[in-house]
C-alpha cells in the first residue's frame, strides 16, 4: 500500500511539473522554473512563522507570493537596471535562497524545517501523514490529497486557456497584437509554478521539482513537434519516470527523488539517441546520403 | 566595538582560519566569475556546483576513504563531465541551452542524492560528513583546508594574470581571438576548467545552491562600476573579500548564524545597491539624465513655439498667455509649468502682466532651436530625398541633440542655405 501512496504522489507530481515544463522550455524560461523552486524558500518560512504552524494553505500562499516576486525582480534587474539576464537569475535567486536559510537560522527554535528537506525532501515520508476526518475515516496520506488538488487547478487552467499559454508562449508578438496581455499571462504561468513547487516541495524536494520541469518535457520536445502531443508525452514520461524511480531507489535503498531524477535523466539520453525525428541516430543517417555526393 | 576589535585581530586560530578561508574562496572565485558572465554563462556554474555531488559519491564508493583529495578529483571530473554534457545537448539537437543546463543540473544532482542516501543508509560508519558538500560549512575550516584553498585561490590568479589578454579575447570577441591564431577552443576549456576548479573548491564553505551566486553575484555588480575589464576584475574581488571577512564576522558574533549564507546576503545586497546608484549605469543615475533630457526639450519646445507665435508679427517682445502657448503647442500642462518656472529663473523668459515674452538671451536661444530645426529639413529633402511634407517629425526630435559642429557642417554642406523647404527663413546665427 505504501509503495502505491508513494508512487501516485510521484506520479501527481510529475504531471503537474512536466505541464507547466513544456511551457516554460518552450518559452526557454527552464532556469527561471530552477530559480522559482529556490527561491520559494523564504515564502515558506515566513508563512510558517505567521502561522505558527503547517497550515497548508498560508505556505501555499507564502510561497506562491515569493514565487512571483522572484519573476518580478528577474524582470526588473533585467528589464530596468540592465543586468544580463541569465546573471540576473542567478543573482536573485542566490539571494533570495540565502535570506531563506539565514531566516531559519534565526528562527531556529520556531520552524521545523531543515534545508536538506527543501532539496531533495522525502517522499518516503509521504505514506505516514494520513488525513483522518473527524470521524475517524482514513483517507490516505494529505500530500496525495493536496497534489491532487494542485493538479485539478492546473488541468482547469491549462484546458481553458490552452489557447492563450500556447499564443504568448510561441509568438508573443502575435498574441499582443491580437490584444492578449503577454504580462498577464506570463505572471499567471510563474504562478502556477511557484504554486506546483510548493505543493510538491515537502515532498519531493525542490531538485526533483526542476528534474520534472525540465527533464519529461525535453523528452517530449525531442519526440514531437506538436505542444498538445507534447503535453501527454512528458506526462507520460513523467508517470513512468516516477513508478520506475520508486523500484530503482528500493534497489539502492537510497533517495526516491534522486532516482526518479536518475530515470529521467535516462529517458533523455534515449531520446537524445533514438528520437525518430530529432535523435542523433537519425539526424546522422540524414546527413550520410549527403556527404559522397558533396 | 571589542568584539570587532577581538576579530580584526585574530588571535583565535578558528577565526583565522574560517576568515582567510572565506576571503581567498570568495576573491578567487569572483575573478574566474567575471568571465563566466561576460561570456553569458553566468547559470552554467550553477549545473556545475549540483554536478560535483555523484563526483564525490562515486570517489567515496570506490576508494572507501574520506581522503580530501581523491574528492576533490572526483568532484572535479563529474563537473568537467557535465558542462561537455551541456554543450553536446545544445550542438546536437534542438534543445536549448537554459534546458540544457536545467537537465544536467537535476539530473546530475539527483544521482548524487541517490548515491549520497545509499551510501548513509549502507552503514558505512566512514561516510558521515560527506553530505558537508551539500550544504557547506565555513565554520568547520580547519588548518588544511586553508591550505588547498590557497593554493587553488594562486592557481586561479596567476592563470588569470598570465593569460588575461587572451582570456580577455575570448569573452568579448570569439571571431577576432580565432582570426588572429588564438587556440580558442583550448582556451574556453582552460577557462572552464579554471571554473570547475573554483566551483568544487568552494562548494564546501558555502554549498551546492549558493555557490554560484559567489561566481555571478560580484561580476553582475562589479559590471556596473567600470567599462574596463581589468577593472571589473579587482573591484569584484575586492567586493567578495570584503564579503567573505564580513560573513565571517557576523558568525563570528552569532555562533548560530551560517557563514556562507550571511556572504551571499551581503553580496547579493551590495549588487542590488550597485543597479540602482552606480554612476552612470545604475538605475537611478539613467533615470535621473533621462528626465534631464525630457526637461531640456520642454524648455526649447516653449523658447521655439513662443518665437514661432513671435515670427508671424514679427515682434518678438510680445507676450502670450499659457492659453496661446497651447493653442500653438500642445504640451502636458505641469510639464509646461515647471518649463516655464524653469525658463523665467534662467532669464531666458519674463512674465508681466499678459503672459510670458522672451528675452534677448531667449530669443538667441530659440533661434538657434529652430535653425538646427529649419537647417535639418534643407538637409532631409536635399540630400535624402524626403518630401518636404515628411521632414518635420524628424526635424523635431533631431534639434534638441545636434551639436554646434554638426551644426558648422550641416551649414557648409548645405551652402550656408538662407530659407528652408517651406520657403520660410533660416534665422541666421547672430
Amino acid at each position: 500500500m505504501d509503495a502505491f501512496w508513494i508512487i501516485l504522489t510521484g506520479a501527481l507530481v510529475a504531471i503537474c511539473c512536466s505541464l507547466l515544463g513544456c511551457f516554460l522550455i518552450l518559452r526557454r524560461m527552464a532556469m527561471v522554473g530552477d530559480a522559482i523552486s529556490h527561491a520559494v524558500l523564504p515564502g515558506i518560512v515566513l508563512a510558517f512563522l505567521f502561522s505558527g504552524s503547517r497550515e497548508v494553505w498560508t505556505m501555499l500562499i507564502g510561497a506562491a507570493l515569493l514565487g512571483v516576486a522572484c519573476t518580478f525582480l528577474i524582470e526588473f534587474f533585467h528589464k530596468k537596471a540592465n543586468v544580463q539576464a541569465d546573471a540576473s537569475i542567478g543573482v536573485t535567486f542566490t539571494w533570495l535562497f540565502a535570506l531563506g536559510i539565514i531566516l531559519i537560522s534565526v528562527f531556529a527554535g520556531k520552524v521545523d524545517l531543515d534545508q536538506d528537506c527543501v532539496l531533495y525532501g522525502e517522499i518516503a515520508y509521504v505514506p505516514l501523514d494520513i488525513w483522518l476526518t473527524e470521524n475517524g475515516t482514513n483517507l490516505g496520506p494529505r500530500t496525495v490529497w493536496i497534489i491532487g488538488g494542485v493538479l485539478v487547478v492546473l488541468l482547469t487552467f491549462i484546458g481553458l486557456f490552452f489557447k492563450q499559454l500556447y499564443l504568448t508562449s510561441f509568438d508573443p508578438a502575435f498574441a499582443a497584437a491580437i490584444g492578449l496581455s503577454t504580462t498577464l499571462w506570463y505572471y499567471l504561468l510563474m504562478g502556477a509554478v511557484s504554486l506546483t513547487t510548493v505543493a510538491a516541495f515537502e515532498s519531493v524536494g525542490a531538485i526533483l521539482v526542476v528534474a520534472l520541469m525540465v527533464g519529461p518535457p525535453a523528452t517530449a520536445y525531442l519526440l514531437t513537434d506538436d505542444l498538445k502531443k507534447m503535453l501527454l508525452i512528458s506526462a507520460g514520461a513523467g508517470i513512468i519516470a516516477s513508478a520506475a524511480g520508486f523500484y530503482l531507489a528500493l534497489w539502492l535503498n537510497g533517495s526516491v527523488a534522486g532516482a526518479i531524477s536518475a530515470i529521467i535523466g535516462v529517458q533523455f539520453l534515449l531520446a537524445f539517441i533514438f528520437s525518430p525525428t530529432h535523435g542523433l541516430v537519425s539526424r546522422r543517417q540524414k546527413l550520410a546520403p549527403l556527404s559522397p555526393s558533396l | 566595538m571589542n568584539t570587532l576589535w577581538e576579530f580584526l585581530s585574530m588571535s583565535d586560530a578558528n577565526v583565522r582560519f574560517v576568515t582567510i578561508g572565506s576571503i581567498l574562496l570568495a576573491a578567487s572565485s569572483a575573478v574566474v566569475g567575471c568571465f563566466t558572465v561576460l561570456r553569458k554563462r553566468a547559470l552554467v556554474g550553477d549545473a556545475v556546483a549540483h554536478a560535483v555531488l555523484p563526483g564525490v559519491c562515486l570517489a567515496f564508493i570506490l576508494t572507501g576513504e574520506k581522503n580530501p583529495l581523491i574528492l576533490l578529483f572526483g568532484s572535479f571530473l563529474t563537473g568537467w563531465l557535465s558542462l561537455i554534457i551541456i554543450d553536446a545537448i545544445t550542438a546536437n539537437s534542438r534543445i536549448k541551452e537554459d534546458t540544457a543546463i536545467g537537465l544536467v543540473l537535476s539530473v546530475f544532482f539527483g544521482i548524487g542524492i541517490l548515491l549520497l542516501t545509499s551510501i548513509q543508509h549502507s552503514g558505512n560508519e566512514n561516510q558521515s560528513g560527506l553530505d558537508k558538500f551539500l550544504f557547506g560549512s565555513a565554520a568547520a575550516l580547519v588548518g588544511q583546508d586553508l591550505i588547498t584553498f590557497g593554493a587553488v585561490a594562486v592557481l586561479l590568479l596567476v592563470s588569470v594574470v598570465l593569460l588575461y589578454k587572451e582570456f580577455k579575447l575570448i569573452s568579448f570577441d570569439m571571431a577576432y581571438a580565432r582570426t588572429i591564431g588564438l587556440p580558442v577552443r583550448g582556451l574556453e576549456l582552460l577557462l572552464t576548467t579554471l571554473t570547475v576548479l573554483a566551483v568544487v573548491v568552494g562548494i564546501q564553505s558555502v554549498g551546492v545552491v549558493l555557490m554560484s551566486a559567489m561566481l555571478i553575484t560580484p561580476a553582475a555588480a562589479a559590471r556596473f562600476w567600470t567599462d574596463r575589464l581589468g577593472f571589473m576584475v579587482v573591484i569584484a574581488a575586492v567586493m567578495s573579500a570584503f564579503c567573505g571577512a564580513a560573513g565571517a564576522f557576523v558568525s563570528f558574533t552569532a555562533p548560530a548564524m551560517p557563514t556562507g549564507p550571511w556572504i551571499v546576503m551581503l553580496l547579493s545586497l551590495l549588487a542590488i545597491f550597485s543597479f540602482i546608484l552606480a554612476p552612470k549605469k545604475g538605475l537611478l543615475a539613467r533615470y535621473l539624465l533621462q528626465r534631464r533630457m525630457r526637461n531640456q526639450m520642454t524648455r526649447e519646445n516653449i523658447l521655439k513655439t513662443l518665437f514661432l507665435l513671435g515670427e508671424t508679427k514679427e515682434d518678438y517682445a510680445h507676450s502670450y498667455s499659457r492659453q496661446q502657448i497651447m493653442e500653438r503647442r500642445q504640451l502636458p500642462l505641469l510639464r509646461m509649468k515647471d518649463g516655464l518656472k524653469s525658463l523665467c529663473r534662467k532669464h531666458l523668459i519674463k512674465k508681466n502682466a499678459t503672459g510670458w515674452a522672451l528675452t534677448e538671451a531667449g530669443k538667441k536661444e530659440a533661434q538657434r532651436v529652430v535653425r538646427l530645426h529649419r537647417l535639418w529639413e534643407l538637409y532631409l529633402t536635399e540630400y535624402l530625398q524626403v518630401a518636404s511634407d515628411h521632414v518635420h517629425e524628424d526635424a523635431e526630435s533631431i534639434e534638441h541633440v545636434l551639436t554646434p559642429e554638426l551644426e558648422k557642417r550641416l551649414e557648409e554642406l548645405l551652402n550656408y542655405p538662407t530659407s528652408d523647404p517651406h520657403q520660410t527663413t533660416i534665422p541666421q546665427q547672430p
